[in-house]
């Protein structure tokens, strides 16, 4: 074991993290009316951050900055001071990044790079010589140690982990890649509507501290605000930017119907095991659930529950979220419902997401299309 | 060090004799209850949730497993800069040291833990009982009774009565008599093992009773309580009402499992304004396939399950196959049911692997073929080989 102060060349403890949060979250619609897209809820008990912060502590990074943009007191309720995640440490552990609003209120806000220029200091003084940009729209379990194997052995100036895609869907948008034989990227595409390539970013890229400082003065200097659209693409005839390959599970969350879909596909054993317990466990926050009750004459199969519900009618194909209370004789069906929503008796619903604390009434019926779903606002009662 | 008003003392060194193969590696208050928790996360949250902040834990029979499990005291909010949760096993001192022989012993040989915190009272309780209560109700009923002390008892059924520690009270609930389980009762109020002292008076009488007996059990039932009631200190009884369970008994481990289960149980674990604390392991959600059948049974993260569990308690990790059943039984974490595996009335023990077609506690032996109910219990860590036939009753490992 190498000791965890020191800076050690190729260790992993020489590795710091920053989860880029400035990302637009409207397609979400009502989901993310109070929230950032970091802290919607995903897989019946998990934020979507919690997918990137575990895979760096899994990976061995324990020095990890959120950069926030809006709307993040709900991702700082959940977060905390990072207990959860073991990122309560005395030295590095998690750093809350704030926007760069905070400190030019006047200036309007051009994008992303403006947030890391504002944590510039952050990012200066950690002890780490490499760091790995993440966002939480992409969720997997990625181990990032083989990554920056291949990044040091084959002297790669930015590594970007990318996924080959059997499937795409056409209500998502993607961040392409064309590399040539050697993985070398030699095209990039932010959500192109033609000229699609097979392989698609996973938002994770690892490079040297002292370049990312360089990029981002280079960026600025020119007026280019864009973390991908300038500080990557605009850099890949000039640098050695290469791609790492991704095998396992991975959900682009991009729209309304990836996020329903993609929520729903974790009923498929595989993919649950690829995200659940392949490369360590995923991490969140803590509630003290009481284990979840089936109740008599309950009828539940093909779902994934978290803990603290209380299911007394039928549910099929759904996902639950903590604290779900399912009534006598209501049929629920392809539906995820959020944490402590109440679905009243003979209440009927299919297709549709449920908020949290949503109560539906007795003897209600809400249908959405398997391919567009029926959103329910937070705390609504129907 | 700012004083605390009440300091609680919780016994957790016993060894669960009756409870057989689950305390062969563990101590009684660290035995799973309840599909998530363990027997010390009740008193222990009752203490947070009664607003105490000091309490000391005193270990004896095979601690590790407890000492990891508490830990700083976090799980419990009893992580604090004064106080928290302390582990008190027994030590050395400058005369030699011994273990505890009792309970009183235990507390009596940590006086300068409790003198650290200058209490005005101390909070006496017991790590393995199954409960939701607010201490501080009954240091409210302890001051307005200008009490001594002050024992936490229950109404019991009268014909359960020699089972346990009767008091006998006037009508103010002054008790005038202890009767240690008696033949006659004259009442049914028993004693839950819960006490609240005036620390200067229960302090006085452990030194005495150290100094001065040197054969003395060091226990609060025969020595302590007894010489107390002989010098006439004001002692009343705090009725506690609602769900109260000693699980000292494999019968009352898996009977307090069942009661967990039904429409609405008495004891409700789910209830948000009184949250019983755990380590919390960090699992995935539940999963139930498509073939899963799922009837009257509790169930906790990260077990999948494939097959049929019916009247059941199911710990983290457990794992279910396709075609396996299991009815009316405790399933502790992280074992695995095989595909045709049928269990009836059993506790399974942590990591057991039950292959495929096996037969837990389905058939009754011949010669156990009275009407009584028979728990199988199958203890930590064993393998039932595939086919096998354990019969009810029976205790494996």
């Amino acid at each position: 074991m190498t000791p965890i102060y020191k800076k050690g060349g190729t260790n992993m403890n020489n590795v710091m993290a920053i989860i880029n949060n400035a990302l637009d979250e409207s397609f979400l619609e009502k989901l993310t009316g109070h929230r950032s897209l970091a802290s919607v809820p995903f897989g019946a008990r998990y934020r979507l951050i919690d997918f990137p912060l575990s895979n760096l502590v899994n990976s061995g990074v324990t020095n990890v900055g959120l950069l926030l943009q809006t709307k993040y007191r709900s991702l700082m309720d959940h977060i905390g001071f990072g207990k959860a995640w073991d990122l309560d440490r005395k030295r590095n552990g998690l750093f809350i990044l704030p926007p760069a609003h905070i400190y030019q209120a006047n200036r309007a806000y051009k994008g992303d790079l403006q947030n890391f220029a504002s944590n510039i200091d952050y990012i200066k003084r950690s002890n780490q010589e490499y760091v790995i940009i993440g966002s939480p729209s992409v969720i997997a379990n990625i181990d990032y140690r083989d990554a920056f194997k291949y990044h040091i052995e084959n002297d790669n100036d930015i590594t970007i982990i990318y996924r080959e895609l059997d499937v795409f869907r056409r209500d998502t948008t993607y961040t392409v890649i064309n590399t040539d034989d050697n993985d070398r990227i030699i095209d990039m595409k932010v959500d192109p509507k033609k000229n699609f390539f097979k392989k698609i970013s996973l938002q994770r890229y690892l490079m040297k501290k002292e370049l990312l400082l360089d990029i981002i003065d280079n960026c600025i200097s020119k007026g280019e605000w864009d973390f991908v659209k300038n500080a990557i693409i605009g850099n890949l005839n000039n640098l050695k930017v290469y791609g790492y390959p991704f095998r396992s599970y991975a959900a682009v969350i991009n729209s309304i119907n990836g996020y329903y879909k993609s929520n729903l596909e974790l009923l498929k054993p595989n993919v649950w095991q690829d995200l659940f317990l392949k490369n360590g466990p995923i991490y969140t926050k803590p509630k003290d659930e009481a284990p979840t009750a089936y109740k008599n004459g309950v009828n539940a199969r093909n779902i994934l529950a978290a803990n603290g519900c209380s299911i007394e009618g039928e549910v099929k194909n759904s996902v639950l979220f903590r604290g779900v209370k399912v009534h006598p004789g209501a049929v629920i069906k392809n539906s995820i419902i959020m944490q402590k929503s109440e679905i009243g008796s003979n209440a009927h619903l299919e297709n549709v997401i449920l908020d949290k604390g949503v109560q539906i009434t007795a003897d209600k019926s809400l249908k959405g299309d398997t391919n567009l779903p029926m959103i329910i606002g937070k705390n609504t009662i129907v | 060090m700012p004083q605390e008003e009440m300091v609680a003392m919780l016994l957790a060194g016993g060894k669960g004799t009756r409870l057989g193969v689950l305390t062969k590696n563990i101590a009684k208050p660290a035995v799973p209850f309840g599909a998530e928790y363990r027997l010390i996360d009740f008193p222990l949250s009752n203490c947070t949730n009664s607003g105490i902040n000091t309490v000391g834990v005193l270990t004896q029979y095979k601690p590790l497993v407890l000492n990891s499990y508490i830990g700083n005291g976090s799980s419990w909010d009893l992580d604090r800069n004064n106080g928290g949760v302390t582990v008190l096993p027994p030590y050395v001192k400058e005369g030699g040291g011994s273990w505890y022989k009792g309970t009183a012993d235990a507390i009596y040989q940590n006086i300068e833990f409790i003198d650290l915190h200058d209490p005005e009272y101390v909070l006496v309780l017991s790590g393995d009982h199954i409960y939701k209560m607010d201490y501080e109700e009954m240091l409210n009923y302890h001051k307005s009774k200008n009490a001594d002390i002050t024992i936490g008892v229950l109404e019991v059924p009268w014909e359960e009565t020699h089972r346990f520690g009767i008091m006998n009270t006037n009508q103010e609930q002054k008790i005038i008599e202890f009767q240690e389980k008696p033949e006659n009762a004259k009442n049914n109020l028993a004693s839950m093992g819960i006490y609240i002292f005036d620390w200067q008076h229960l302090r006085k009488y452990l030194i005495a009773e150290a100094e001065e007996n040197e054969d003395s059990a060091g226990d609060f039932g025969h020595n302590i309580i007894p010489k107390m009631m002989a010098d006439q200190l004001n002692f009343f009884a705090y009725t506690f009402e609602g769900y109260w369970k000693d699980v000292g008994t494999v019968e009352s481990y898996w009977q307090a499992h069942m009661d967990l289960l039904g429409k609405s149980p008495e004891l409700d674990l789910q209830d948000r304004n009184w949250i019983i604390y755990s380590v919390n392991p960090n699992r995935p959600p539940q999963y139930l396939s498509e073939d899963a059948v799922v009837d009257n049974s509790m169930i906790n993260k990260g077990t999948q399950i494939m097959g049929t569990v019916k009247n059941s308690v199911l710990f983290y990790g457990v794992k279910v196959t396709q075609g396996a059943v299991v009815e009316d039984s405790v399933i502790l974490p992280n074992t695995r049911i095989s595909s045709g595996a049928k269990i009836k009335n059993t506790i399974v023990g942590r990591n057991v692997i039950i292959e495929k077609n096996s037969k837990v506690g389905i058939e009754i032996d011949d010669k156990n073929a009275d009407n009584e109910l028979k728990i199988t219990v199958i203890g930590d860590d064993e393998v039932i080989p595939e086919a096998s036939n354990i019969k009810a009753g029976m205790v494996v490992g």
